[in-house]
């Protein structure tokens, strides 16, 4: 059983049509899992599932063997997973330094340490400490939103879709950060456009198509999958 | 030309009650912004509001009196703002209970709280008239001038007088602490930087642990406090009579969308703006331009632009202009 594992989860947002069927994700501590298919295919929605954005009607999420399908988002961040969503993730009108102050909200203890970590993790961060978030380019906005993540020490950090909209530089830059990220012990769970590199970077990686598992293994392996190569990866 | 007089004549009549009036509807515009910052919603039960919190004020300042508790020279009210603003805080607190809770439960749309809003101001308005009726009380005691005009024409040697009134000077104290306090607390405070986040990006501050349902409780009692203080200061400067201050809520709306909804400073640029512009726009220059010309060159009418009768139009023509040209407003607040 993995660390934090959303099992057999259906449903779908309101009273709507559900979107998810019979689905399963989880991740295990210090490693990557990456949730990756074509549009449309619920990866988004079963990573909102797993934290709580909308209501189940079959399944359950477990954190450490812990049921908390009927926790609100908000106390599943007391319980130590923190979520980047994919856009709107910083408060534009505060600079970078309260937007770290805020992710440590719920956090009493002194902040300092974690903040000095986040710095060391995104060096530009320290630099535009005192600037608006909402001033930064979408590479460093997305390193605020990771970064803000970060500042509540989470034991799970879930990413919807970090690399969206930034250059490919870019996008080397922030996987290889998230690769630090997950060596510190941190469980992440991320949904992918980029599947190759996503795969290449990934623990595990989880194929949804229509709202089901249609392939789970190892990234490396999903990789040499010559089915998974040709319906997904182009080839 | 009398440059000097021509100056005091327009620091009486313009640049005091402008200061003083511009005071007031920061506060309230402060109150108005500080909602749909928070719960984003326009809020048309506020001038309401500070109806209700001036009524509370006037209704302890009889207490105090009665009781034989003075704060002379300070006008007693001065001292039933404190209970008042704990009436109100209450008074807000249980119709958010009774009424906004439900509706954010549900989601609904913006403009559905706005229609409650309306339908608040209504009954609030009602309960005002059920306690206090609706004649106008007079509501200042102590002393009633800081300078009086005549004091000033022996002092200084001048025709003209410059007359400043206890409210006044009250009014743009009060109004400094209060904003000075606000800012320091959305700036410093993590409570007040708990909220600024919320009003930046609801969804993120949920993530990030902050509680809602304790931002929308600080929000209204801040609101509470704003509303009572500009609406007693109000009633305190120009004579409390309930039915003006479902007038005020139009220059204080004004203030609000002028400076950019949403926005603390664009309110209180706001609230200048619109007093400033209402203060100048219908007062009779003839008085200042007499000591400018030559005594042939005098003007026969008055020189006003507008009669003080249409003193809304000027709220109303500001807010117009500003909706079509820039919809945000001065600082760029969220647009309606």
């Amino acid at each position: 059983m993995s660390y934090l594992i959303g099992q057999n989860m259906t449903g779908g947002y309101g009273r709507g049509a559900d979107i998810l069927h019979d689905c399963t994700v989880g991740v295990e501590k210090g490693e990557i899992a990456v949730i990756v298919g074509p549009n449309g295919a619920g990866k988004s929605t079963a990573m909102k599932a797993v934290f709580g954005m909308l209501n189940l009607r079959e399944g359950s999420v477990l954190i450490d063997g812990e049921d908390i399908t009927g926790l609100t988002p908000q106390a599943r961040v007391r319980k130590g997973m923190a979520f980047v969503p994919q856009t709107e993730n910083v408060f534009p009108s505060m600079t970078v330094e309260d937007n770290l102050r805020m992710g440590a909200f719920i956090r009493e203890d002194d902040i300092t340490q974690s903040m000095e970590q986040v710095f060391g993790l995104f060096p530009i961060l320290e630099e535009k400490r005192l600037q608006p978030a909402g001033e930064l380019s979408g590479g460093q906005r997305q390193q605020v939103a990771v970064g803000r993540a970060l500042m509540t020490q989470p034991k799970v950090l879930m990413l919807d879709e970090p690399t969206a909209g930034v250059s490919p530089i870019v996008m080397d830059e922030l996987f290889d950060r998230i690769i630090e990220v997950a060596r510190t012990g941190i469980a992440i769970l991320m949904v992918e456009q980029n599947a190759k590199q996503a795969l290449n970077i990934a623990d595990k990686g989880y194929v949804l198509v229509q709202g089901r598992n249609r392939f789970t293994d190892t990234g490396a392996a999903l990789l040499a999958d010559p089915e998974v190569r040709k319906a997904f990866l182009g080839g | 030309m009398d440059l000097l007089n021509a100056l005091v004549a327009l620091a009486n009549y313009i640049i005091v009650p402008g200061i003083a009036y511009g005071s007031q509807l920061a506060l309230g515009a402060l109150g108005v912004t500080l909602v749909y910052g928070i719960l984003r919603f326009s809020n048309f039960t506020h001038g309401e509001t500070m109806s209700a919190g001036a009524m509370f004020a006037i209704l302890f300042m009889w207490l105090f009196q009665s009781l034989g508790i003075s704060i002379a020279p300070l006008p007693t009210i001065v001292l039933g703002l404190v209970p008042a603003i704990i009436c109100m805080i209450i008074y807000l607190l249980i119709t958010d209970r009774l009424v906004y809770r439900y509706y954010r439960q549900q989601k609904a749309k913006p403009v559905i709280f706005l229609v409650a809003s309306t339908g608040l101001m209504f009954l609030t308005n009602g309960i005002i008239r059920f306690i206090i009726g609706p004649d106008e009380q007079r509501v200042s005691d102590g002393a009633r001038f800081v300078l009086k005009a005549r004091e000033f024409k022996q002092l200084t040697g001048l025709n003209e007088g410059l007359a400043i009134k206890t409210s006044q000077l009250i009014t743009v104290i009060a109004a400094v602490v209060i904003v000075a306090a606000l800012f320091w607390f959305l700036e410093k405070t993590k409570s007040g930087k708990s909220m600024r986040a919320y009003s930046d990006n609801e969804n993120l501050a949920l993530l990030s642990g902050i509680n809602p349902d304790r931002v929308v409780m600080i929000a209204w009692t801040l609101t509470a406090i704003l509303a009572t203080i500009a609406g007693a200061l109000y009633g305190l400067d120009k004579g409390y009579k309930p039915f003006t201050y479902l007038q005020l809520l139009l220059p204080v709306f004004a203030s609000a969308i002028v400076g950019g909804l949403g926005s603390p400073i664009g309110a209180i640029v706001g609230g200048f703006i619109i007093a400033f512009s209402e203060v100048t726009i219908t007062y009779a220059f003839k008085k200042v331009v007499k000591y400018l010309v030559p005594e042939s060159w005098a003007p026969e009418g008055l020189v006003q632009l507008l009669s003080t009768d249409y003193k809304f139009a000027v709220s109303f023509v500001i807010l117009v202009v500003v909706l079509i040209v820039m919809p945000t407003g001065i600082f760029r607040g969220k647009s309606l």
